[in-house]
């Protein structure tokens, strides 16, 4: 069933003048009451919110064109630095997720949308987040950001609560927003809904008007669990039809449906080489093809991100231990190959340019074309599935001890179309099956979903329940923190295995590689502002494949570095992958080459040829420094941010079972002899369980130690003011903020 | 079908008037690297002409929006509204026949026309036509 315009009602309408960005910024955001907050409404200032439509359907929606100060701009720079100053600004320190006032802002950076440089086309979605109660932001693909930028504001930001489901739709080919009811009846799934929307508000049926749309959506699953993520669609012109990257982590799909959001649109259809008005567009077009010509004589012969996308990792790291195998217990499986590169390569439709934005070469967004489902309402369908990469293969496969893609396509599609995070999921199913092997779980505590290792359709029934509202998976929704206290106070279970088997940080569950022999890694995933993911540092190769971390000074000295620079791409709207996913050929000549320093100047070239401005490599590395440090402070405004908040679960650090201990038997007494002087031959295994633990939390603690201080923050991990003015973070309710909060 | 501009390197004499017609006819100037043939020089009095065979349809295969496509009369034509000017053809082009020049938006290459070979004084250039099943 197609969806025709005129069978959505609009109940509001906001014009706006249309001007030309200026080397990449517009200098402008556009906030979005969608109501429900009487009296709260900010006041429009440019344009007049459409009266007809406002008084005739009673919404109390409101719009307010934001401009960004230049203090903005230089503190904050974009991206996820404008969301948290936004988010700032927007909420209180007791605002909860489910507030009205919670806020989820979509924004871009400076480099956003260049049509050239690959890996350019990202958003970042910020909101308080669901899982963990601090601010989490997500770095998205897809069409939305760029467009949004494109239509004239560098960031939207979502505030309100509506009881009817709401369609905003942003026409920056006009100048104009509306908000639509939606009608009863439209799918939420995101398979069909961002399909129906792209035909809906498309100019014409012509594969130019429908690629200048792009759907934000989340799913039903999304309207009953924590886990919601936001899909961003991108009309692919080759398949002839949408498909979706995700902003996953974090819960964010959760507060979009919770406000009442049912999908976000935008449409823009002049989109051309230049529109951020570089200050030198061909410089920009230089950089660009000097990586796209590396990336086309290199990827072959590096990650194959080209033709395997991220799940080219598989087989590495099921080679040196670190695959997540059956909840992080073991990092190595004989059915590793089975899940490796070459089995998805054969199975990714080949040859097509998969970038989740123009002029990405790297192309990593790949697919399964025509996948038969074999579960749930769409069973017997054949279906586009998006991915998996990497975390997803890892996530609700190996993890799960399922060793059959097609259980992990089944899996991911669901995922994807209900608004799921994959990688929530993964984590969460394999610590229900690690529980149902220890006998905590049984059919009747679950209404009879088996959870034993493999069982993908398991899974994928409790998916199904969750997109329901119904059974067991309502539970599982609440996520692996949830779900251990639960296991404690309903089934007895022994509260130390579960706090030692829930991979989760703040909430978040972790991602998926085994970090217990890479105590850079541990800090990689635990000393981090949202929760244990791979986005602020993600150093496990460089300290388990590569070596390059050998002492303690180098992890301190990687755990400041690398989350730095990292959060640079979220300041820029940039994609990491095509930073180190694929290297010069003659990086390795360069000193350090693990920070792959042609592209970073490549990066710097960039910037500058953008935004007119020079930026050397220590100011880069501010850039992020004065964001990274206001978030940690965030969080701390949010009664987080604290040491407390940063330890992993034991599981992550070492073996917690017997099993663990005794299945790499060898390297533990190895490590007793030569790290902690012991002799195992004289100690029970329960001894030696013991000996390694007191010796890796203590590692642990000393690492906390050494990179709190070379960040600048306290014992207690606070930001010291010192610290705060010398970056330049020195906003007065900061600095206050850190003042009320002494470390003892 | 396919149309294609046939080189033969053994009669070019270097004279460049090839790369002044096409240039002009398409860019109103004079410019050799505006040109989409392009006359190298090997060793001396050796030259090498590089142009699109409209056969490898690598550019086509690459370009995102879809923008590259064979045309009616047999060549390989960039649809300029589609373009958004990312340059993977001109990486992804196997001999450099995909070009493009600072501040130029989008990539340009050769279309067949013949302009060139009409004014080539050597005859080391020819349009020809082939039936090839795609």
């Amino acid at each position: 069933m197609s969806l025709a315009m005129n069978e959505l009602v609009k109940i509001a309408e906001w014009r706006y003048v249309k001007k030309p960005l200026s080397r990449g910024y517009n200098m402008r955001t556009l906030a979005i009451d969608i109501g429900g907050r009487p009296g709260a409404s900010p006041e429009p200032v440019s344009g007049a919110v459409a009266a007809a439509g406002r008084a005739a359907r009673g919404s109390s929606a409101a719009f307010l064109e934001k401009a960004v100060s230049a203090e903005m701009r230089q503190k904050f720079v974009g991206g996820k630095g404008f969301g948290l100053k936004l988010l700032w600004d927007g909420t209180t320190p007791t605002t909860s997720w489910d507030d009205p006032e919670n806020e989820i802002i979509i924004a871009t950076g400076p480099i956003c949308g260049n049509t050239n440089y690959p890996g350019s086309g990202k958003s970042l979605v910020v909101s308080l987040s669901p899982m963990t109660g601090v601010p989490i932001d997500s770095n998205v693909g897809g069409y939305f950001g760029p467009f949004l930028k494109f239509s004239g504001f560098d960031a939207l930001e979502l505030t309100g609560k509506s009881e009817r489901d709401l369609i905003v739709f942003i026409n920056g080919d006009e100048g104009c927003v509306q908000i639509f009811e939606s009608p009863e009846g439209l799918e939420s799934d995101t398979h069909i809904l961002a399909d129906r929307l792209t035909h809906a508000f498309a100019a014409s049926e012509s594969e130019a008007d429908l690629a200048a749309i792009s759907v934000v959506s989340a799913g039903r699953g999304a309207e009953h669990s924590l886990l919601g993520l936001l899909n961003f669609s991108l009309y692919d012109r080759r398949r002839g039809g949408c498909r979706v990257k995700q902003a996953g982590r974090g819960g964010i799909g959760t507060v979009f449906r919770d406000k009442g959001l049912k999908a976000l649109v935008c449409r823009y259809s002049t989109l051309a080489q230049d529109d951020n008005h570089a200050a030198d567009p061909a410089a920009v077009q230089r950089l660009g093809l000097k990586l796209h010509r590396e990336i086309l004589h290199e990827d072959d012969k590096q990650s194959k991100m080209r033709r395997a996308g991220t799940a080219h990792l598989m087989e590495i790291m099921n080679d040196y231990d670190l695959l997540p195998v059956e909840n992080h217990r073991f990092g190595q499986d004989p059915r590793g190959p089975q899940l490796a590169s070459w089995v998805w390569e054969k199975l990714f439709s080949q040859g097509l340019p998969d970038g989740c934005w123009y002029g990405c070469t790297l192309a990593c967004a790949h697919a399964v074309d025509k996948f038969e489902l074999k579960t749930g309402p769409y069973a017997g369908q054949k279906v586009c599935v998006d991915g998996p990469e990497y975390e997803t293969a890892a996530g609700v496969g190996s993890n799960i001890g399922v060793w059959d893609p097609e259980g992990i396509l089944e899996i991911n599609f669901y995922c994807d179309t209900y608004g799921i995070d994959t990688i929530s999921v993964g984590t969460i199913a394999s610590f229900l099956m690690e529980c149902w092997e220890y006998g905590i779980l049984n059919e009747a505590r679950t209404g009879g979903v088996k959870l034993e290792w493999g069982n993908w359709r398991a899974v994928c029934e409790l998916m199904h329940q969750i997109a329901e509202g119904r059974g067991f998976g309502m539970l599982a929704g609440r996520g692996t923190r949830y779900l251990a206290s639960y296991m404690v106070s309903q089934y007895g279970a022994d509260p130390r295995l579960m706090k030692d088997i829930a991979l989760h940080g703040k909430g978040l569950e972790q991602s998926q590689y085994i970090a217990k022999e890479s105590l850079a890694q541990q800090g990689g995933y635990y000393l981090t502002n949202k929760g244990p993911q791979h986005d602020e540092a993600w150093l496990i190769f460089m300290d388990m494949v590569n070596n390059q971390l050998p002492t303690f000074e180098k992890k301190a000295e990687a755990l400041h570095y690398f989350p730095m620079f990292r959060t640079w791409f979220g300041l820029q709207g940039l994609c990491k992958l095509p930073w180190n996913d694929i290297e010069p050929a003659d990086n390795a000549k360069w000193p350090e080459p693990n920070k792959v320093p042609e592209h970073v100047d490549n990066y710097r070239q960039l910037y500058t040829a953008i935004t007119g401005e020079p930026l050397s490599w220590p100011e880069l590395i501010r850039q992020s420094e004065r964001v990274y440090n206001f978030q940690r402070v965030f969080n701390l405004r949010v009664g987080h941010g604290r040491r407390v908040d940063d330890y992993p679960p034991y599981r992550a650090m070492g073996p917690v079972t017997e099993k663990e201990y005794l299945s790499r038997a060898d390297r533990y007494d190895k490590q007793l002899r030569e790290k902690m002087n012991l002799d195992p031959a004289s100690m029970t295994l329960a001894e030696k369980i013991a000996a390694q633990r007191s010796y890796r939390e203590a590692q642990y603690e000393s690492l906390v130690d050494a990179v709190y201080k070379r960040r600048g923050w306290t014992s207690d991990g606070i930001p010291t003011l010192e610290r705060l003015i010398e970056i330049g973070m020195d906003l007065p309710e900061v600095l206050d903020l850190v003042r009320a909060h002494p470390t003892p | 079908m396919i149309k294609y501009l046939a080189t033969n390197d053994e009669k070019c004499v270097g004279c460049l008037t090839c790369a002044a017609v096409c240039s002009k006819l398409y860019f109103k100037e004079d410019n050799p690297a505006k040109s989409s043939i392009q006359v190298n020089d090997v060793a001396g009095g050796v030259y090498h002409l590089v142009v699109c065979d409209q056969k490898c349809v690598a550019c086509v295969r690459e370009c995102p929006t879809r923008a590259i496509s064979r045309a009616k009369s047999g060549a390989i034509v960039i649809d300029r509204k589609k373009c958004v000017g990312c340059l993977a053809c001109v990486a992804a082009c196997p001999i450099g026949a995909m070009r493009w020049f600072p501040d130029g938006s989008v990539p340009f290459k050769c279309i067949a026309c013949g302009a060139c070979a009409r004014a080539c004084p050597k005859a080391a250039l020819e349009i020809v036509t082939k039936e090839v099943a795609e």
